[in-house]
């Protein structure tokens, strides 16, 4: 196919094939002997809009069934989940996955997420990858909240029963629940939380609600009884009245990453999430990490003038901040200096997990953890993997990486 | 330095590139406005494929006297190509990223001997 770039050349590529794309990838992990390392990767995606034809039929009600459904035969009017205009991650074709994703070819009998997902996974030396969508991560901008749980629903089901079986248990997720309905986020929790796979649950945080409502305490509740995960994946949205105000998508994917996790961080902190669920570990998910730094010092500044309006805390907001968990991507490598210092700030030796966010456009290989002057070689194994495999108590691959997990305290009997 | 051929001038098209393996390391070679330029196909940023992706003219935001803006444009003078793993964008002519033009990819010497093309390397 020809990828046009208007006033340059057309580079024809027959078909986009993600192993050769990633071929210096791999080169990385042979030279750092990736392979003996347990290397869990918390933020990974696929295109489940790629396959509604196959999520669709889990939804429940008929009637919202067919208006979804009859839709799509139609031509595919109109859309299953809010979309933005303006959003170009492919930069005009410039990332060129996007454009020529269509055309890889996969192998008929298995899934083909889960071939593409084993490609960039065996790139990278990643074993096990916590798998999230991408369109269903805009879920919480649906104006029906009957749509939004009846969607969720059918993508779980999906998930469960027809993709991650088949990954030989390399995949995992935290499975989205309908946050706009407290009863039936519950209900996910109750029906999901005990599937194969299922380390825990995901609140896409592109909504206005409060974290901290009442509503919500049976949900965590729930969680944290199953030894569940909780995590808050973030994202941009330019509809929110203040994001109107950027002309970039540059600017609109830089702030908002981080401003929904800033937003629902803050309410879980200074409401004493942390107190009430001491046993719930939190993620937060694709904000980068130059934000925590911020964060902390703000709570702990305004926190000490005003500790009545957050009287459930029995410490500093940061401290409980850093009890919770930070996944790496998008990593702000610009200052190392600053990048020390949030390291130390946040615990990263422990609380730090790595992610790729992989296949969207600022993707992170594990390089980018491993290279890094200042981490020690045990927060080095912790972060790329250690910490997640304790977190989500998943084995080693091979008996390199068992004599490492347990060289740094990372390995999980059953 | 040995050199190396990359490929045969009159198959060389303005607008075309190869890429020349040498031992571990690799090689992008472009054609553009008739010249040569050979550079590290290693992206500065995470070691993507540097010189596998798109060559896209510079974008240029102008500027009025005023100062007001007049719009963004396509630069007549200055190709850029792409890394497609993330995007970042190298001067054809320098190898500079032209995000931060301290940072400037290894180039190498092209030699034409006749009708065949070298790098050395």
């Amino acid at each position: 196919m020809d990828l046009l770039a208007e006033r340059g050349r057309r580079v024809t590529v027959d078909e986009l094939n993600t192993t050769r794309l990633l071929a210096h990838a791999r080169k990385q992990a042979v030279q750092r002997k990736f392979d003996d390392v347990l290397i869990v990767d918390v933020d990974a995606h696929h295109y489940e809009n790629e396959h509604y034809g196959e999520i669709l039929p889990f939804m429940e009600n008929e009637v919202l069934k067919q208006i979804n459904m009859g839709g799509r035969a139609k031509g595919g009017r109109g859309t299953l989940v809010p979309t933005h205009a303006g959003f170009t991650q492919d930069m005009g074709g410039r990332v060129t996955r996007y454009p020529m994703r269509g055309t890889e070819k996969t192998e008929p009998g298995r899934h083909r997420d889960i071939q593409l997902g084993e490609r960039w996974m065996d790139a990278m030396s990643v074993d096990y990858s916590c798998l999230f969508p991408t369109g269903m991560l805009n879920i919480g901008m649906h104006p029906q909240k009957e749509m939004e749980v009846d969607l969720c629903w059918a993508y779980n089901r999906w998930l469960t029963e027809k993709v991650l079986p088949e990954s030989n248990n390399r995949f995992f997720s935290m499975l989205c629940i309908p946050f706009s309905d407290p009863e039936q986020s519950l209900r996910h929790v109750e029906t999901f939380g005990d599937r194969k796979g299922v380390g825990g649950f995901m609140v896409t945080t592109v909504r206005n609600l409060q974290v901290n409502d009442n509503a919500y305490m049976k949900v965590y509740r729930a969680m944290e009884e199953r030894g569940l995960v909780l995590s808050f994946h973030s994202g941009p949205n330019w509809s929110e009245p203040v994001f109107r105000a950027c002309n970039r998508f540059l600017s609109v994917h830089a702030l908002g990453f981080s401003f929904y996790n800033i937003l629902h961080c803050t309410n879980w902190v200074i409401n004493g999430m942390g107190e009430r669920f001491p046993k719930l570990p939190v993620v937060w998910i694709e904000s980068g990490l130059a934000w925590v730094p911020f964060l902390m010092q703000r709570l702990d500044h305004e926190y000490m003038m005003r500790p009545s309006e957050a009287p459930v805390l029995k410490k500093k907001p940061s401290d409980y901040m850093r009890d919770m968990y930070y996944s790496s991507q998008p990593m702000e490598i610009q200052d190392m200096a600053a990048m020390e210092q949030t390291f130390r700030m946040i615990n990263a030796e422990t609380q730090l997990l790595y992610s790729s966010d992989y296949p969207h456009w600022d993707f992170d290989l594990p390089s980018t953890i491993w290279d890094l002057p200042f981490v020690s070689e045990k927060a080095k194994h912790n972060i790329l993997g250690g910490t997640a495999a304790r977190l989500f108590k998943l084995p080693p691959r091979n008996a390199a990486q068992k004599a490492n997990l347990q060289k740094f305290g990372n390995l999980v009997t059953a | 330095m040995a050199e190396q051929f990359v490929g045969k001038l009159s198959e060389f098209k303005d607008g075309d590139r190869r890429i020349v393996f040498v031992g571990d390391n690799e090689i992008g070679v472009f054609r553009h406005d008739g010249k040569f330029y050979a550079y590290s196909n290693y992206c500065l940023h995470q070691g993507g494929p540097a010189c596998e992706g798109l060559t896209i003219a510079k974008v240029e935001e102008r500027l009025r006297p005023d100062k007001t803006s007049e719009g963004l444009f396509f630069s007549d003078t200055e190709m850029h190509f792409v890394c497609p793993w993330h995007g970042y964008e190298y001067d054809m002519k320098t190898g500079e990223c032209v995000s931060d033009r301290k940072l400037r990819l290894r180039s190498y010497k092209i030699v034409e001997k006749g009708d065949e093309v070298y790098v050395v390397a």
